[in-house]
């Protein structure tokens, strides 16, 4: 845990939103709004095969039929959805064959960023630096896959998801939308219509992964929404790791964005998947900040699967988000691990579902919550244990901490069980940092910021602890930036 | 070391310290006796810096410099260190990291370097060697499941990591057994130097076997009514606060 | 999770009940009071706009009134001759000091024995309150008509002919409980009925009601119940009641609570009756340190389906509640328990803790939870928890090793289980009963 001290330590140092700044990049933009004229050039401009046109243009139709979900205890202006736009693309269109061909404003992009693409020596495969294999995507557009060639040599397919459809088309015909489908939700749907990039990733049978994988997303042309499909499948006896991270510039307007994530997992496979998101959360006041709406979901398909949600929420406007887990497969487990952190005008309703379907499933949420400011902090969660789900198993722990007395901290936990054998357990508490622990600290030495995030670092350990170590570091760092101003 | 003149404070508009005077020179252990309620406790938080506890009259000089005017972490960064009569509980945050935090902000308010991962752990074992702890319990979260003893020890390791000037003791052997009692008060026996002053508070005289002090105070209505040598406690404890409690308001 | 909170949709208000309404005595008397005329047809046209709630309202996800909806209801039924006789002295193993009947939802005094309860204690009739123009009624009845609420809070404003009032005068303390039993008969047609019960206890003062809902045969009926509850500052009401409605009966009751400040309100529900029932409570804590303890048991198999909905609004400082539900479920039978706590912006140093247990005996039972939280004040305590599985096989296995045959060491479990909510009812009399009927229960069960 030298982690911890080591990282807030460095708090000061970090002012308060460091990923706020803009890059100036020549952009290619589809024309605003959203027709069928917009998908088109999307799907052409990506050269997609027909079908994958075909499956855009039935989720639009259907989107037109649906109406936006008015249900989340999250309160915002109504989006005008003519006013987006929907493909956003640095203009270097042919996909950089290496980082020397990435446009170097865009290198320093990453050299500021941090994370994930965190030391230049990451990306360029110094011998000794830990290696993580990066695919970013920026604004619509994956720029930069990098250990391809060694990934390539285990089998394992990392690449945009726009790369996928040419080379792979097969697999990702046969996977796509099986576990969202374009029908699901209001945002998923316009997703499958208007998806521009993302990643895939395949790993064959019997084989684990060799590196971490990661996908960094950032938002950055004006006034347009991004809408990445990630679609990650795990065969038979595989293993992954997957990291996330999110990061927006500043700006006064918000921006929307409707990502969806598919998980698959056959027979003795596993996928963690890990998420630090520090979307801009928009100003004190709740000026500007992102609009993050999206679905999450994994299929345990196979027995004895896992798949495993480990999130660390700290930016977003708003956020809206529930990764679930479908456990189809007998003995399969799902693992949900979540902070979310909604400081000043920030509002979070997020949580996950757990379907229980097979034999012997079992699942455990872990949700830790705080609020501060004037934020709403919302936790949603559904448990369901299927008439068939024998001897299945869930244990729910979802505690929120409240800083200041105008933040709001909410809990809606859904429990259904259909099978006697099957036990069910939730637990949630609420409290605040003491007095008393402020004073301890203080008296110890510790200012007042650092002891709030060493405290709500202490709170949500049980989280943190999940994360791969590179992005652990990281997330303790956030915790305390998301924190600031909230007391004193 | 630290000169208290006239001190005059008060609990949401309830005067309790009501003229207190007392001066500890370096290196010296005086000890407050008195009864419940007499201003035992409120003495360590205004020392301290505790909110709520408002000073109205008075000055506190530590070192030379205006103590009152400190927020609590500068106090503690200038050497003032309290143990607590209740240490706190923080879940999910391990001593280990708990003292690295403290030890770190108080040395950059000092103006010295931050040690690092491996410095620190050399000197936190250095530490739990010298007081006869065990590591297990830098790994636990602070305080959460320690038995009353395990608490007090807690509070002398981080007095030994912190190394302040002046350490105020509060009632530091309530809830102990006397085998805990001994433990704990060899730990901070082991503390006692030239450099160093202590302050340390308590109700009852046994405290005073094990931590011999210099001088010995007694602290009645908020006032010292009384001053002596060790002798003192054990008159005290013959004769009870009641009686003191007398000649203090004749 | 789209496909779990549908977009609140109302349901279509059933046409026949609307007839019902327009050619029934609460559209049609004459002598009405003009107010009460007016609001009644206010709240009539609400629930034609309202209707009854589908399963795509919120706090209905779990309990579907199609099957309601269906049946061919007889709102004016004719007045059921119903002998002393006939009625249960000792409903719970006690014979009542105090008893108030109602039939259908009517109150009837030749079925009722009720003592001077002491000065100014009023315990009557809804209909002979309205009639004696009751000014302590009238303002504490508009009051509460004027409030939104669920449609079937609606609907039963909509009809508002009679049901029970209780009024406890400052600083007095009423020894004895009492009871209200109250009788559901079935018909040609299961006959729809709506008491309004009205209970206002003043200042300091002191009373345990019992309630009993029974029925006189074995056919259908619709109980649409609403109980208004004023508890006045420093008073403490005991509110103790039992469901054991016909089998086929649909018992939906909605008790509506204001605690003023250090009030206390004390609510246990034992459910053993009923197709399907609703026990809703709505508590607000308006004053500075009231509490409410809302406690329930439950034991239902076959087909029933039975929900306990509570809503407790912190609206001031130092308020507290506590919650404790526990159900036993066999057969096809399925359960509901949805707790929602509210903790207002201000309301400080509140406590508030619910927890909701249940225990699945057949391979088709089944149970929904929802304990919700919503807070805006931050120096609370809050929890909540919930559980749901079988027994615990390691204690069965342990009862069994020490010769205890299975089919009683089940019943030994399922007794001690519910036993932690009833162990807590206020009134110790009642507790033996109950859990005799635990055992009774327990023991008309064929299977394991």
């Amino acid at each position: 845990m030298a982690a911890t001290a080591e990282s807030v330590a460095q708090v000061e140092e970090i002012r308060k939103y460091k990923h706020g700044w803009e890059t100036d990049i020549e952009m290619e933009t589809a024309p605003k709004g959203l027709s069928e004229d917009t998908i088109r050039f999307i799907s052409a401009k990506k050269e997609e095969p027909d079908w994958m046109l075909g499956w855009r243009l039935k989720a639009y139709r259907h989107w037109l039929t649906m109406e936006e979900p008015t249900w989340a205890m999250v309160d915002y202006p109504t989006i005008d959805f003519q006013d987006i736009y929907y493909y956003a693309a640095p203009k270097t269109t042919e996909g950089p064959k290496s980082l020397d061909e990435v446009d170097p404003e865009l290198l320093r992009t990453y050299e500021k960023l941090g994370i994930p693409l965190k030391e230049q020596e990451v990306l360029a495969g110094v011998q000794g630096a830990p290696k993580v294999a990066v695919d970013a995507v920026f604004d619509s557009v994956s720029v930069a896959t990098t250990f391809k060639k060694e990934l390539e040599s285990h089998g394992v397919i990392f690449c945009p998801i726009s790369e996928a459809l040419k080379e792979h088309p097969e697999l990702v015909r046969k996977y796509l939308g099986t576990v969202v489908p374009y029908t699901d939700n209001f945002y998923a749907t316009l997703n499958s219509a208007v998806f521009s990039d993302g990643s895939f990733v395949y790993i064959p049978p019997g084989v684990r992964c060799p590196m971490e994988l990661s996908t960094y997303f950032r938002m950055n042309a004006k006034e347009s929404g991004q809408f990445e499909r990630t679609l990650v499948i795990a065969d038979e006896g595989s293993y992954v790791s997957y990291l996330e991270g999110c990061t927006a510039p500043m700006r006064d307007e918000n921006q929307l964005h409707a990502a969806v994530v598919e998980l698959i997992t056959m027979d003795d496979a596993e996928i963690k998947y890990s998420t630090v998101q520090n979307w801009y959360p928009g100003d004190e006041n709740g000026k500007g900040g992102i609009y993050n709406f999206v679905t999450k979901r994994g299929a345990c398909r196979g027995d004895n699967s896992k798949i495993r949600w480990t999130q660390v929420e700290t930016g977003s406007a708003i956020t809206w988000k529930y990764p679930s887990c479908i456990l189809q497969g007998d003995n399969s487990v799902g693992d949900f691990y979540s902070v979310a952190i909604a400081n000043n005008a920030q509002q979070a309703d997020t949580g996950t579902k757990m379907i229980h379907l097979g034999k012997g499933t079992r699942s455990r949420i872990i949700s830790k919550g705080i609020s501060a400011g004037k934020a709403q902090n919302t936790y949603r969660g559904l448990v369901r244990m299927g008439p068939k789900a024998l001897n299945g198993r869930n244990f729910t722990q979802c505690d929120s901490l409240l800083i200041g007395d105008r933040c709001g901290a909410h809990t809606i936990p859904y429990i259904e069980s259909k099978n006697r054998t099957a036990k069910v357990e939730h637990e949630a508490t609420t409290s605040r940092i003491s007095e008393d622990q402020m004073f301890y600290c203080r008296q110890r030495g510790i200012g007042e910021e650092d002891a709030v995030a060493l405290i709500v670092n202490g709170f949500c350990k049980e989280v943190l602890q999940e994360l791969p170590m590179e992005f652990a570091v990281e997330a303790q760092k956030l915790v305390g930036i998301s924190l600031e101003g909230s007391v004193g | 070391m630290i000169e208290i003149k006239n001190l005059h404070a008060a609990v949401d508009g309830m005067p309790i310290l009501k003229g207190l005077d007392l001066t500890i020179a370096s290196g010296e252990v005086h000890a407050i006796m008195g009864p419940n309620g007499a201003g035992k406790s409120t003495l360590s938080y205004v020392l301290s810096g505790r909110e709520g506890y408002q000073v109205t009259d008075g000055t506190v000089a530590f070192k030379g410099q205006n103590l009152l005017e400190l927020e609590p972490e500068q106090r503690a960064a200038a050497g003032l260190f309290l143990a607590f009569q209740y240490p706190v509980e923080i879940p999910g945050v391990t001593n280990m990291t708990f003292l690295k935090h403290a030890l770190n902000s108080v040395r950059i308010q000092r103006g010295a370097a931050e040690l690092d991962a491996m410095e620190f752990l050399k000197l936190v074992r250095a530490k739990t060697k010298e007081l006869g702890m065990s590591d297990d319990m830098l790994k636990r979260a602070v305080n959460i499941g320690f038995s009353g003893g395990e608490k007090k020890r807690n509070e002398i390791l981080q007095m030994a990591v912190l190394e302040p000037t002046f350490a105020v003791l509060d009632e530091t052997d309530s809830g102990l057994d006397i085998d805990a009692l001994k433990i704990v008060a060899e730990g901070v026996n082991a503390l006692r130097c030239r450099e160093r002053s202590m302050l340390v508070i308590t109700h009852y005289q046994r405290l005073l076997d094990y931590i011999v002090p210099d001088h010995v105070h007694v602290l009645a209505a908020g006032r010292i009514v009384t001053s002596g040598d060790k002798e003192l406690a054990l008159h005290l404890e013959e004769e009870g606060y009641a009686a003191f409690a007398e000649r203090a308001a004749a | 999770m789209p496909d779990l909170i549908p977009i609140s949709s109302p349901g279509a208000a059933p046409a026949d009940w609307l007839a019902g309404w327009r050619t029934g005595p609460a559209a049609t008397a004459s002598e009405t009071p003009e107010w009460l005329q007016s609001a009644r047809s206010a709240a009539a046209g609400n629930f034609e706009r309202m209707g009854l709630p589908s399963r795509r309202v919120e706090d209905w996800r779990y309990t579907s009134l199609a099957s309601l909806a269906e049946q061919n209801l007889d709102w004016s039924p004719p007045s059921v001759d119903v002998t002393r006789e006939s009625l249960p002295a000792l409903v719970f193993g006690r014979e009542a000091d105090c008893r108030l009947v109602l039939v259908n939802g009517e109150v009837r005094p030749n079925l009722s024995s009720i003592p001077n309860l002491g000065d100014g204690v009023v315990l009557t009739s809804l209909s002979n309150a309205l009639g004696e123009d009751d000014d302590r009624v009238l303002r504490f009845l508009r009051q509460r008509l004027a409030e939104d609420g669920s449609s079937l809070k609606i609907l039963n404003d909509s009809w508002l002919l009679d049901g029970y009032v209780l009024i406890v005068p400052d600083d007095t303390t009423i020894d004895m409980p009492i009871e209200i039993l109250s009788v559901g008969t079935g018909g040609v047609r299961p006959p729809a009925y709506q008491p309004r019960n009205l209970v206002i206890a003043g200042r300091r003062s002191h009373v345990t009601i019992v309630e009993y809902h029974i029925g006189l045969c074995i056919g259908s009926y619709f109980a649409n119940i609403v109980t208004d509850i004023d508890v006045g500052p420093e008073a403490i009401v005991r509110h103790c009641k039992v469901q054991d409605e016909s089998k086929e009966a649909i018992h939906l009751a909605l008790y509506s609570a204001r605690l003023d400040s250090s009030a206390q309100l004390d609510s246990f529900s034992f459910t053993l009756g009923s197709r399907i029932s609703r026990n809703e409570l709505r508590v607000r804590l308006e004053g500075l340190g009231a509490y409410c303890r809302l406690n329930g048991a439950y034991l239902v198999r076959e087909n029933q389906h039975c929900d306990h909905t509570s809503v407790v609004s912190h609206a001031s400082p130092e308020t507290s509640s506590d919650q404790l539900y526990k159900g036993v479920l066999d057969g096809q039978a399925s359960g509901v328990y949805q707790g929602k706590v509210v903790v207002h912006a201000d309301a400080q140093k509140v406590e508030a803790h619910q927890m909701s247990r249940a225990l699945l005996l057949s391979e088709t039972s089944e149970v929904s939870t929802k304990p919700e939280l919503k807070i805006h004040a931050d120096d609370v305590q809050c929890s909540h928890g919930a559980t749901a599985g079988e027994l615990d096989a390691e204690a069965l296995f342990y009862l069994r090793s020490r010769g205890i045959p299975e089919i009683r060491a089940r019943q030994l479990l399922v007794e001690a289980f519910l036993n932690e909510a009833i162990d807590a009812v206020a009134l110790a009399g009642m507790r033996l009963p109950l859990e005799q009927n635990v055992v009774r229960w327990m023991a008309e069960r064929s299977g394991p």
